[in-house]
């Protein structure tokens, strides 16, 4: 019960990268739709998903964000012909390699969201922010003072 | 210069009238910015955009010595050029913007208002430790080559190349079948005038045939596009027509006499009428020129045609039958590219309740068009049932219409309302009235939209002339036993009457389609699609012929489905935005791109993998009299996507403005709970 109740309390702070041309585009339009979402994820506009080096997610994490997300255009549809792939090839292995560390995989996802897509974004954030709360709050990379 | 010394940011909060302020606490979100470091002005405004608004930011640029102003309003997608002009005017460089989009990302989007004015209060310290670290940017130009590709020849692209060549700039009018005129050029009558769609369109097609200004390319397709705005190259295939362009005099002896004249279905006439293996699309067609069919010319597809030979060659007395010829492609340099793709009808076999694959006397609406047309294979007659030679057939004494097929249904997934079926079904109906007065005509509608000028009057006026029209959306029609009666199965939804109505004839009002083969125009030019399927413009409401690619404009119904007037309307905006490019010759280059720090690079290469554009190379550097290769942008091809910056394992490589250092400051505010 008191674990129940302590995960409900528990609200993630998402940190998001969106690609200027498909996604940031999507998320404009969800609001300029009035499509109510989910207030705790913060965007960061990168001009392609391919721009997003995979530092950014360790250090997002690293500054204490509960869950990353990542999103570009659909594939085919990259403004810049295929920084999309390149996003995604350092994502599955940023993922992998942050799986094997020891990091719960359901913080750290990508999507492809349309500049048409503003409905999908905000199904996008509703399941980025579920997952993360069922990781619960991240402190694994949380730097400690050291005492020498 | 003042940008150089120490940070003085000034932080602009919008109101928006009440879009932000009702939902974000803007005095909070002032407070919360002026004890930032760096802010020496923090002000809000009821609209920050307005002549006041901007006239703050310019003053206080001025008097308070800012260099670097924050704006937290509405989407950098919508304001961002506005307030670089803001600054610029102040004289300080544009690139020392930075926005928070605290409207389309926060305040539109959450209730809670106490976390969206916490969030509010985040993203603008995000933009304020990121323009700590802003640089001052050059705006480069590049010369804008004088001339447009314009792909479809529909009306859209033949209006857009008239006006384009009539300001007296270079065309290359690119179209795949073998003449221009597009579906426009299939149609009988035009609603709601009644104009014939021929007449008014037949000495368009021949001005852009004859125009000097433009070069007409029909039977071809544009392969290959790179560059960008200002400066494209394009490839395009001509393909081989197997008859000499110059030589066809256009007489058509040739089709006469093509062993197969006659026997294949005309796609002109949406197959209700024949043509050649070698023939002209219809009368009109421009250029007159003869076109060989080489998947069904016996000559191409099997090598031999009769014992003798093929007969066109024979009878041709301009000798323009040429079974050698071969593809050719043309490259050509332009400055701006105009879509005018058009549209696919909707494929009724997608509603097969309709029993179109199985019923010839269910026809779609583009197919009655070929058959109330004067042009048409009965020469404008109503009839019905005729042999394979054409002849016999009866006229129909009863005809029902069907509105809506493939549109407003998300059975087949077309949830948008196509625009032109409500009138051309009513126009149609009133063109079986003039021709057979004694007709029984019944439309069968879901709601009857005539929004346009003239619209509501002309459906006025043909339920005076006798056209019922029933509410409701037919769930079958098949036929009723041997003869060619149809019955239409349907619920007349105002009265709840459930009704089996008879029917000799059916037109289906079948709506618009994006094209089938529109996956090829977006790999060539890198275009978006919205949510049904047509192409995305820039701002549905502003700009609603731009790309989000710099250059390419969209006109006519591959934006989505239009009738005419609009279509033409919509043409001559696109022309007019490639020429405002192509009149001034010059266009500013992206000054976001991407810039290497020759110290930190290792001359890996890994940037160069990455490129997409193929800007950048690598090239010897010296030393200390040690040649190393270090890592080159090329500045004209750079677009500033940053791939290469995610690549690169020193960071040695950085786009402007999105550069590590820049991003993961934001990452660290945002990072943290509030």
């Amino acid at each position: 019960m008191s674990e129940d109740a302590k995960s409900e309390e528990f609200e993630p702070n998402i940190v998001a990268f969106l690609c200027n041309w498909c996604s940031y585009a999507g998320a404009d339009l969800a609001g300029t739709s009035r499509m109510h979402y989910l207030p705790n994820v913060r965007i960061i506009r990168v001009m392609c998903s391919g721009r997003v080096n995979p530092l950014f997610l360790v250090n997002a994490l690293q500054q204490g964000a509960d869950g990353v997300l990542i999103s570009g255009c659909h594939p085919g549809d990259c403004h810049y012909l295929e920084g999309n792939y390149y996003a995604r090839r350092r994502f599955m292995l940023m993922h992998k390699l942050l799986e094997h560390v020891g990091v719960d995989p359901g913080r750290v996802n990508m999507s492809w969201v349309s500049a048409s897509e503003g409905a999908k974004f905000g199904d996008v954030i509703e399941e980025s922010v579920t997952k993360a709360k069922e990781a619960g709050p991240m402190d694994q990379f949380r730097r400690r003072r050291i005492n020498w | 210069m003042v940008e150089n010394y120490r940070p003085r940011i000034g932080v602009y909060i919008c109101h928006c009238g009440i879009n932000i302020g009702s939902v974000v606490d803007v005095d909070a979100v002032v407070e919360h910015a002026s004890r930032l470091p760096g802010v020496v002005v923090s002000r809000n405004y009821s609209y920050m955009c307005s002549d006041p608004g901007q006239g703050m930011i310019k003053e206080d640029i001025e008097k308070e010595k800012l260099n670097r102003v924050i704006v937290a309003s509405c989407s950098p997608r919508m304001h961002e050029p506005t307030f670089r002009n803001t600054l610029k005017d102040a004289g300080l460089n544009p690139y020392f913007l930075e926005m928070a989009n605290i409207r389309e990302q926060c305040s539109w989007v959450h209730e809670d208002k106490e976390k969206a004015t916490e969030k509010a209060k985040k993203l603008v310290e995000a933009a304020v430790v990121k323009a700590l670290l802003l640089e001052a940017l050059e705006e480069k130009e590049v010369d804008v080559t004088p001339s447009c590709l314009i792909i479809g020849a529909g009306i859209a692209g033949i209006q857009a190349a008239l006006d384009v060549a009539d300001a007296g700039f270079k065309v290359y009018l690119v179209e795949k079948s073998p003449s221009v005129g597009g579906h426009m050029s299939q149609l009988d009558k035009t609603f709601p005038t009644l104009d014939c769609s021929a007449c008014i369109l037949t000495p368009k097609m021949v001005d852009v045939a004859n125009h000097p200004n433009i070069e007409l390319m029909t039977y071809s397709r544009v392969e290959e596009v790179e560059g960008y705005v200002g400066n494209f190259k394009a490839k395009i295939r001509k393909k081989a027509r197997y008859v000499d362009f110059d030589k066809c005099t256009g007489c058509g002896d040739c089709a006469e006499a093509c062993r197969l004249a006659g026997r294949i279905p005309s796609e002109f006439d949406e197959s209700i009428g024949n043509r050649s293996a070698v023939y002209l699309p219809f009368p009109q067609a421009v250029p007159a020129v003869y076109t060989i069919d080489p998947e069904r010319c016996l000559q191409l597809s099997k090598g031999k045609c009769g014992k003798e030979g093929p007969k066109c060659a024979e009878t041709c007395q301009a000798k323009a039958i040429d079974f050698e010829q071969q593809d050719e492609t043309v490259e050509v340099e332009i400055g701006t590219i105009i879509v005018a793709t058009g549209f696919d009808i909707f494929d009724s076999n997608r509603k097969p309740e309709y029993g179109y694959a199985d019923n010839d006397n269910v026809l779609t609406g583009l197919e009655f068009e070929r058959l109330v047309s004067a042009s048409g294979p009965t020469g404008g007659k109503i009839i019905l049932g005729r042999d394979k030679k054409g002849e016999g057939g009866y006229e129909p004494a009863k005809v029902a219409f069907i509105h809506c097929v493939g549109s407003r249904d998300e059975s087949v997934g077309n949830e948008y309302c196509s625009r032109v079926c409500c009138m051309y079904l009513a126009k149609q109906a009133h063109l079986i009235k003039d021709k057979l007065p004694d007709a029984d005509i019944t439309v069968f509608y879901m709601d009857v939209r005539a929004f346009g000028k003239g619209f509501e009057e002309f459906y006025d006026r043909v339920r005076r002339e006798g056209v019922r029209y029933i509410r409701g959306n037919p769930s079958e029609i098949y036929k009723k036993g041997e003869d060619h009666t149809l019955i239409v199965k349907v619920e007349d939804t105002l009265t709840g009457t459930p009704l089996e109505h008879e029917a000799d004839l059916v037109v289906l009002g079948v709506g618009l389609e994006p094209r089938q083969d529109i996956r090829e125009i977006i790999d060539l030019f890198k275009l978006s699609q919205s949510t049904d399927g047509f192409f995305l413009e820039a701002h549905p409401k502003l700009r609603p012929v731009d790309t989000a690619s710099d250059g390419i404009y969209l006109a006519g119904c591959c934006q989505g489905p239009k009738d005419i007037p609009d279509t033409v309307a919509q043409a001559k905006g696109a022309a007019s935005s490639a020429l405002i490019l192509i009149a001034s010759g010059k266009v500013k280059v992206e000054a976001q791109i991407s810039v290497v720090s020759t110290d930190e690079c290792r001359g890996c290469g890994f940037c160069v993998e990455v490129c997409p554009f193929g800007a950048i190379e690598l090239v010897d550097e010296n030393r200390m009299g040690n040649i190393v290769k270090v890592a080159e942008v090329n500045e004209a091809l750079c677009k500033g996507c940053g791939s290469c910056a995610a690549a690169c394992l020193s960071g040695a490589i950085q786009p402007k403005s999105f550069k590590d250092e820049q991003i993961l400051p934001q990452i660290a505010v945002l990072g943290v709970k509030a």
